[in-house]
């Protein structure tokens, strides 16, 4: 489940990108001090696998529907967490650049959901758990489908802590969570079989691979335990930091008002049809509730709401002069865009 | 997601347009990354209700489509075809904001339909962003700027790995699932069954491959670099590429253009 770039408001993006950048810069030092040469090309191709074996759908028996793959949990086992990691990152990447899926502020939040959990909370406290150092196909296949059902809970509850956070969509915390669990705990179910069936057939066929992962453990000097509480403080330090910076922008301030009166205050008897009707022109405010967009200097002062001066769009969002106006962007970009075209 | 094989044609098509040879191909890609970036964050920082300050906006990625050569269709349809994610999550909003915020003709319409309306419009303008700077920058172009721009070694190689993989890997798994469907009678034999060992024969061939590409590249002096023929350093065409778009966004985002514009044709047509 890709977030997306026009769910997302600057400072979670922000955030989310510093704690993905954390995160890749660790993972690069990690994997050039403990990879050997071969896993590289091993690194690039898994990615491509991965990214293949996502455009390979499969029937879901009964239902008509089909799925494919999301990879996170076969790519940690394959390649241990550190290059597992980078792996899952690169594929996003080209994901958001040839799919535009998710996009590229979006990039930070896909990176953090679909790579920390399954590499550095999934495999390493619940997989490594389960499997140790004797695997058998019984338990590859047990830790996979726990691992996988964990790993993408994980990484759907933070697309909808994403949502909430920047408060682009309306939909009600209980009801989203509500609807994005269950439905990831069966793709959770699927991902960790599909997962198990390509782990026991890698060990039958290439059980070298599998070694090569689980030796490249030892070697790692820093528990993951620390990097989980770094990423924390990242995390938490970056978004307290820019929700601070980003609270005398704009939208940082709109939530938080709205989150402190919520919308009851919206008066509805100022829209009044006569009014519109009787000044076309005129730049009214139909809405006095939404003067606070304003970029206003001192972050903590609420600003008046019927202040119209430096930012003009105290209704921008529907006022008539507005509407016309995109209308005329609309079509003088159309125009441009058709003139440079001839042009060349 | 699309069919395997439309979804295989658009990655190349989308690869094949990016070595053109325009006058957006030819900026530094440093420059059009950080002006992306600027844009896509001009974009995601209007408030939750705009949407004619959003309208301006539309002037960047239809200048880069013309100038670039871009064909419209195509973009238009990976737009439509991307995940539908944020869609499906925007479309509560008019459920669940239904306070009237304004009347347009009569008619009234509530915050959560505006609100829907200015996160279509961002996703509109976001995703084809992305799409225009893979199209007009050449995946290697967006390594070469990543890597001028200190981003770690190892995932910068990995990038380039994964890139000339996924053509070589995606012609094999091309031939396999063609191979499978032509097998699978009425539906039967795609199911998960059938595509764990299709993933792991796939699996098999990839990391052969992967081993005699390593051989091939040692035994050429890889060493973990790879080099790029392509013009390098900023020009002062990329300087006015670059200010302008961030003077053009900034004007955006404080002023709204399509508000003065409108006022000003309202002005005129009053006064005729």
């Amino acid at each position: 489940m890709h977030m997306a770039d026009a769910l997302l408001s600057p400072a979670v993006g922000a955030t989310f990108w510093a704690a993905s950048g954390g995160a890749i810069i660790y993972a690069s030092k990690k994997v050039r001090l403990e990879i050997d040469e071969k896993k590289i090309p091993l690194m690039g191709v898994l990615g491509a696998f991965i990214f293949a074996a996502q455009m390979i759908n499969f029937t879901i028996p009964g239902t008509g529907s089909s799925g494919h793959l999301g990879g996170g949990m076969i790519l940690a086992i394959l390649l241990g967490p550190y290059a597992a990691f980078l792996t899952i990152a690169s594929v996003l990447i080209i994901q958001a650049l040839f799919f535009a899926d998710g996009g590229l502020m979006a990039l930070g939040c896909n990176i953090f959901n679909m790579g920390v959990f399954p590499c550095f909370v999934a495999y390493p406290l619940i997989y490594k758990n389960i499997v140790r150092d004797n695997p058998t196909a019984g338990k590859i296949t047990a830790a996979s489908v726990i691992s996988s059902v964990l790993a993408l809970q994980m990484g759907a509850f933070f697309v909808v802590l994403q949502t909430q956070l920047s408060g682009r969509s309306e939909l009600p915390l209980t009801s989203f969570v509500l609807a994005m669990q269950p439905i990831h705990l069966a793709i959770g179910v699927v991902e960790g079989f599909i997962t198990a069936g390509i782990v026991n057939f890698v060990r039958q066929t290439r059980p070298e691979i599998l070694e090569g992962a689980a030796k490249s453990r030892p070697l790692s000097g820093l528990p993951i335990r620390n990097i989980l509480a770094s990423l924390a403080i990242l995390a938490l330090l970056t978004g307290g930091i820019l929700s601070w910076f980003a609270s005398s922008f704009p939208d940082g301030l709109e939530w938080s008002i709205e989150k402190v009166y919520g919308k009851a205050e919206l008066p509805e008897s100022v829209h009044s049809i006569g009014r519109i009707l009787g000044g076309f022109q005129e730049k009214s405010a139909f809405l006095p509730d939404y003067g606070f967009k304003k970029p206003s200097s001192q972050e903590n002062a609420i600003p008046e709401t019927d202040n119209p001066e430096p930012w003009p769009a105290v209704s921008a969002g529907t006022s008539v002069s507005g509407v016309v106006g995109a209308a005329l962007t609309a079509g003088l970009a159309l125009l441009i865009g058709f003139a440079l075209r001839k042009k060349r | 997601m699309a069919s395997f094989d439309s979804a295989y044609f658009d990655i190349k098509y989308l690869d094949t347009l990016s070595y053109q040879d325009t006058a957006i191909h030819r900026l530094d890609p440093r420059v059009k990354l950080l002006t992306t970036a600027f844009f896509i964050l001009t974009v995601v920082s209007f408030s939750k209700y705009e949407l004619t300050g959003l309208a301006p906006l539309f002037v960047f990625p239809v200048i880069l489509i013309s100038r670039a050569g871009l064909p419209v269709g195509l973009l238009l349809k990976k737009i439509v075809a991307v995940s539908p994610f944020a869609v499906m999550v925007g479309a509560f909003n008019p459920l669940f904001d239904q306070h009237v915020m304004a009347h347009l003709g009569g008619v009234p319409i509530s915050g959560g339909w505006i609100s829907f309306a200015s996160i279509l419009i961002r996703f509109m303008l976001t995703v084809s962003a992305a799409l225009i700077l893979i199209a007009t920058t050449s995946f290697p172009g967006i390594c070469l700027a990543l890597e001028r721009l200190k981003v770690p070694r190892a995932l910068i190689v990995q990038l380039y790995f994964l890139y000339y993989f996924i053509f070589v890997l995606m012609d094999e798994a091309l031939r396999m699932v063609r191979a499978r469907n032509m097998r699978a009678f009425d539906g039967r034999g795609t199911g998960l069954r059938a595509y764990v060992h299709l993933l792991g024969a796939l699996f098999l061939r990839a990391v052969d491959r992967a081993e005699r590409v390593h051989q091939a590249m040692f035994s050429r002096a890889f060493n973990g670099h790879f080099y790029a023929a392509r013009r390098s350093g900023i020009t002062c065409q990329d300087g006015i590429f670059f200010l302008a778009w961030a003077a053009f966004f900034v004007l955006c985002r404080w002023y709204n253009i399509s508000e003065i514009i409108g006022q000003a044709a309202l002005r005129v047509m009053h006064m005729i």
